[in-house]
């Protein structure tokens, strides 16, 4: 069980980029024998967090303490050695090499510099023994399903460093059962005294496994607790709501506007990635879309886009049926999307402002009806003056722009192709608080022109503001869908626990 | 006006480079920048400079789309050797030269939809993709040339290598004619804005709607379109198709070339009329040394040394390095590429 | 069971069989030791340089300049010994060391550059065949006694079969080849940055050592099969060995080296160099057929296994990832 010798100490710890704080003076402290877990939405600083703690990022202030000694790890290998090892998601093996070798590469057993293949496989699965693993450790990495290579991943860390084991999401794309497994090891490790830093989006998986909980918000602290005794409601509070008693602000939009969809799916979804789902939006309507990281809104967006393919039910504009096979289809029917991940899938960073806004339009005009230079510069201009893009003129790549002013051309490029659908993927996240105000401006006067909007967001008191309807995903399906009174961010953070909890039990 | 002063900006490295290379060929040779019109037709050094440099030029024209995209076409060689081959292998056989000539572009277009079509369906690397032309273009070649020589004695395929229109030689037209005809097919369309865009960031565009695959498949088809031009223009001059020499390495001169006009390789802006100087820069070295006496092939070593130029100016660590040097730049940080491909 | 990491292997070894045995069929002449012998003697400048390919695209690189280094030391070799005097054996060891320092020069370029290996290998091309051409643009005769002695030194086989001096070179090349590609962590580290580079890098695999490391082997084995050209046409010619970087990469693809990286044997690769000399050889036979063919084939062999790896990666993926969002 977890003693009360703190293992690692993180205090005050700072990180800035290009100005922009992403973690603010964080506190954090785990103690040996203990699964803490780390939540918070992404942004929150979480992976910030965990690099300055493994000395991928130089931290600008505060100090680390690992058995109450101060270090200063120089990078990942620098920190394995003093004893803090970290798993990633993505598993960072090499998927093409043997089980073996992903464990000892860099220290194979040698006998007149020839691996000796035979020790080296022979210690492979005696360590791997300790985790109650046993399968054939001369085969590829890549045969084996993500939960094996996670727990080989696991027995590497802990082999190599031994104090602190971190886990950035390691259970994200592992199913029920292997979750268990995965447990079962954790359990051990705890029991071995390593104190363990656990990142998820799973609350259930909180409440199953950690002894305390730290929640980061917009790179600062918002609170420590021991899970004991720590109520679902509370949880999901600390990680999307900002204050409790501000919660029942006033709303300014809300009224759903009269008549039929103009946008429906029905019965569209795609296996193991989001359940079937029914969803419609009317003209000068809002939808909102609530849930935690991984609960399947970026995937319902995909689908919706036509990024992904549907695997059956149907998709209806005005009443007639569309098919939504490809991005350039579904802007051909007047849809657009801003993806969540701004700097891989939206700007395209060595081409101009102006380029970057025109880009969509052009696309859909086609090569051979260029849009002519004037006009060109004429939206570039409009656009960069109504939503007040700051930038020395339109052609300085994109790039040199901050992110709230990338992401505001980003709007232009779909508002220039005068869309009758947008889907807005955390439309304000990593911006600064100006630009903030002024996209959810943007999104109601939008919405009061008479488009219809999607809106995925994890700021639950931006959403009840323009949002007439939330609807609430758990777990890769949609599970509520919250309207008029009930659409608060208690209302919302209500429902997501209450699927939580439903799904853990 | 401005567009114009614009572009000669951009290109001033470039025309500088040609204009030295050109000042120490005429330092050392006085005879170099002599022209003279006989015969209704410009002769003198600066005007072979112009002609030889053609094949390259032409594929250049191609090439410089395709790296545009992030790609590479190591096939062209090979395609000017199978179009050379099938140019005069038709020519022989009586058919007429509009026929042929029409085939053989055909032909090329064929292959650069081979390419075009492993590279945007299979999503093949490109390197890769067009390798296998490369090695089995000139078997290609050879078969339908027997293996010998095909030599023909056809005036009207004949002037594509030799003639002369208003004073200037038939290839010099020819690539100044597909370069402007390309330039402005690029620039007056979208074409250029949408390959530039799948250049830097294809995921992207593709999200913003761009028909990434079809526009890859149109470079590639221009790439192999450019080569059949190319093959013809060699195979016209020498008055046959060779299938072993022809084309033979001017994949390499192509992609330097481009690189030499200012396009990257890592895809993005580019330069039609950058990479047309970059043709003619190497050219210019090419003729200098003939001039000189040295052998011939004692400007491999100079292009080694230009492409190691090159790779330290575009290298991302002297980039970044550069970016440090220049304090009002620190403020922005350039998004991060990817690595390219080792 | 076939691991799947076999598959490819398997595939070439059973194309090498069925090719072998339909070429007896036809000529049953090619069933004997003196057409294997040959077929290994001939093919041994190729088979050396080709091991280093495939340490290089192992990695997830390219070497575009080892012909022109092959060129180049039989152009050394020939200037050293015939016009400066030196004894082959000690020209042997300054060209290795030359081609070995050039290719790790080449390795720390494109690691610290950060530069694509295909343009870095480029200029080694253009460079290693200027200087060839420096040195001399005649093809130079070599007839110092050592270079008649190791041609004289032969294996007999079986059958009459001679299996000469520069083939065992190649087989032992491709022997210790495979050795150091599977019982090495120089090795290990080759599939490791072919792999995944980035994960490799956080594995604390010391990735610009291994860079430079392997464009130097390739460097020294591409020095090696200019050694072994020059002994088999016993001559140094700076337009010698052009285009055999192609040669070697088909040989490579063929023998089931994954093009993008980090799957693959040496062994392998030996097979891909040899189908390609039982097309050469099935030609020679025939008579009527010409050369191209080789080209043709190969090209078609090539796009063939190609096609098998994307199909591979293909199913893999498909098999992987459901949850995970599909690449642009």
């Amino acid at each position: 069980m977890a003693s009360d010798v703190v293992r690692l100490r993180v205090q005050g710890a700072s990180k800035s980029f290009l100005g922009i704080r992403a973690l603010d003076r964080v506190d954090f402290s785990l103690r040996a024998g203990e699964v803490h877990a780390l939540l918070g939405e992404n942004g929150a600083g979480k992976s910030t967090l965990i690099k300055v703690i493994t000395g991928a990022y130089r931290r600008d202030g505060g100090e680390i303490l690992l058995d109450g000694a101060a270090i200063d790890p120089q990078g990942v290998t620098d920190a394995q050695a003093l004893g803090i090892g970290t798993v990633y998601q993505e598993v960072n093996l090499l998927p093409n090499l043997s089980v073996a070798e992903n464990l000892f590469i860099g220290r194979e057993p040698t006998r007149f510099g020839l691996t000796r293949t035979g020790e080296m496989r022979r210690r492979a699965r005696a360590l791997l023994g300790q985790y109650g693993l046993a399968i054939d450790v001369g085969a590829p990495l890549s045969s084996f399903s993500v939960a094996v290579q996670q727990i080989v991943a696991i027995a590497r860390a802990v082999d190599l460093s031994g104090k602190v084991l971190i886990l950035d999401e390691p259970t994200a794309s592992l199913d029920a059962h292997e979750v268990d497994t995965l447990f079962e090891v954790v359990l051990q490790l705890k029991a071995r005294g390593l104190g363990i830093v656990f990142i998820t989006h799973f609350l259930d998986q909180v409440f199953r496994i950690a002894d305390s909980v730290t929640v980061l918000r917009n790179g600062r602290l918002v609170g420590s607790r021991p899970v004991a005794g720590l109520e679902r409601i509370e949880l999901v509070s600390m990680m999307l709501g900002r204050e409790l008693q501000d919660e029942e602000r006033a709303r300014s939009g809300g009224a759903t506007p009269e008549g039929a969809a103009a946008i429906r799916f029905t019965g569209y979804g795609k296996r193991g990635s989001v359940a079937p789902f029914d969803l419609s939006v009317r003209r000068g309507e809002v939808v909102g879309m609530a849930g935690l990281l991984g609960s399947g809104r970026t995937e319902t967006a995909r689908l919706i886009f036509g990024i992904d393919t549907s695997d059956g039910g149907q998709a209806e504009i005005d009443g007639t049926p569309v098919t939504l096979g490809s991005p350039a289809q579904a802007i051909a029917h007047g849809f657009g999307f801003c993806p969540e991940d701004r700097k891989v899938d939206g700007i395209v960073g060595d081409l101009s402002v102006r380029e970057n806004i025109v880009l969509a339009l052009q696309a859909r005009r086609g090569w051979a009806r260029p849009l002519p230079r004037r006009a060109q510069d004429e939206l570039a201009a409009r656009y960069i003056e109504a939503l007040d893009i700051r930038t020395s003129d339109a052609e300085k790549p994109i790039k040199f722009l901050s992110g709230g002013n990338q992401q505001k051309a980003l709007l232009a490029r779909w508002l220039a192709t005068d869309p009758r659908f947008l889907i807005l993927d955390e439309p304000t996240r990593g911006i600064d608080v100006g630009a903030h105000a002024e996209i959810i401006r943007l999104i109601e006067r939008l919405c009061a022109d008479g488009m219809s909007l999607l809106v995925i967001s994890s700021e639950l008191e931006e959403l009840v503001v323009y949002a007439s309807r939330v609807v609430v995903l758990s777990d890769r399906a949609h599970v509520a869908e919250l309207t008029g009174e009930a659409v608060t961010p208690s209302g919302i953070m209500q429902a997501i626990a209450a699927h939580e909890k439903a799904a853990a039990a | 006006m401005s567009v114009a002063l614009k572009g000669l900006r951009r290109l001033a490295p470039q025309l500088v480079t040609l204009a030295v290379v050109l000042a120490l060929i005429g330092f050392a040779f006085p005879g170099f920048f002599q022209l003279n019109w006989q015969n209704g037709r410009l002769y003198g050094s600066l005007v072979d400079v112009l002609n030889r440099g053609a094949p390259v030029a032409l594929l250049a024209i191609g090439m410089t789309l395709v790296i545009a995209t992030k790609g590479i076409d190591l096939s062209v060689g090979a395609v000017m050797a199978i179009t050379g081959a099938v140019a005069a292998s038709l020519i022989t056989s009586d058919m007429p030269l509009a026929v042929t000539l029409a085939l053989t572009l055909l032909v090329g277009l064929a292959c650069g939809l081979w390419n075009g079509a492993l590279v945007a369906f299979l999503d093949i690397q490109p390197i890769i993709a067009t390798l296998i032309l490369m090695v089995a273009g000139r078997g290609i070649a050879q078969l339908i040339t027997e293996g010998v020589i095909l030599t023909f004695n056809d005036a009207g395929l004949i002037f594509f290598g030799s003639g002369s229109v208003l004073g200037l030689p038939m290839p010099v037209v020819l690539w100044l004619l597909f370069g402007v005809l390309v330039a402005l097919l690029v620039r007056r369309t979208a074409l250029g804005l949408l390959i530039e865009a799948i250049g830097v960031n294809r995921r992207a565009s593709m999200l913003s709607g761009v028909r990434t695959r079809f526009l890859l498949l149109t470079v590639y088809a221009t790439s192999g379109l450019c080569a059949a031009v190319a093959g013809t223009v060699a195979a016209a001059d020498i008055r046959g198709a060779d299938a072993n020499n022809a084309g033979l390495w001017l994949e390499l001169d192509a992609i330097l070339a481009v690189v030499l006009g200012g396009t990257s390789l890592l895809g993005g802006r580019f330069s039609i009329a950058g990479s047309l100087i970059g043709a003619m820069i190497i050219q210019a070295i090419n003729t200098g040394i003939l001039l000189s006496g040295f052998p011939p092939e004692f400007n491999l070593i100079i292009k080694a040394a230009i492409i190691v130029v090159i790779l330290v100016v575009q290298s991302p660590a002297s980039q970044s390095l550069f970016v440090y040097l220049r304090p009002e730049r620190r403020d922005a940080t350039p998004v991060t590429r990817e690595r390219p491909a080792r | 069971m076939i691991r799947a990491k076999y598959l490819p292997l398997m595939t070439t070894l059973v194309v090498f069989v069925l090719a072998y045995a339909i070429c007896i069929a036809q000529f049953p002449a090619m069933w004997s030791t003196r057409v294997v012998a040959n077929l290994l003697t001939d093919n041994a400048f190729l088979g050396i340089a080709a091991v280093g390919m495939t340490f290089v695209i192992l990695s997830g690189g390219i070497d575009l300049s080892i012909g022109s280094v092959i060129g180049f030391t039989g152009v050394f070799l020939a200037v050293v010994i015939e016009r400066a005097g030196i004894h082959p054996a000690v020209a042997f060891v300054l060209a290795l060391v030359i081609a070995t320092g050039f290719g790790g020069v080449m390795g720390a370029i494109i690691h610290y550059l950060k530069m694509p290996a295909f343009i870095v290998t480029l200029a080694g091309m253009f460079f290693a065949r200027g200087m060839a051409f420096v040195l001399s643009t005649d093809s130079v005769p070599i007839s110092h006694p050592f270079y008649g002695e190791l041609q004289s030194l032969y294996f007999k086989l079986p059958g009459g079969g001679r299996l000469r001096l520069i083939g065992l070179v190649m087989l032992l090349v491709v022997l210790i080849g495979t050795i150091v590609a599977q019982r090495t962590r120089f090795g290990t580290n080759v599939y490791a940055l072919g792999g995944n580079l980035q994960s490799a890098e956080l594995m604390g695999v010391p990735v610009a050592r291994t860079t430079i490391g392997i464009y130097a082997l390739s460097g020294f084995l591409a020095g090696l099969a200019g050694i072994v050209f020059s002994l088999y046409t016993s001559a140094g010619y700076s337009l010698a060995a052009v285009g055999v970087e192609l040669d070697a990469i088909a040989a490579v693809v063929i023998g089931g080296t994954l093009l993008t990286g980090g799957a693959g044997f040496v062994a392998g690769t030996l097979i891909g160099v040899l189908i390609q000399g039982l097309i050469q050889t099935y030609i020679v036979f025939d008579g009527s057929l010409s050369s191209w063919w080789t080209k043709i084939v190969i090209g078609l062999l090539l796009f063939a296994f190609i096609a098998l790896q994307r199909a591979i990666l293909w199913l893999s993926e498909h098999r992987a990832g459901a949850l995970r969002t599909r690449p642009a």
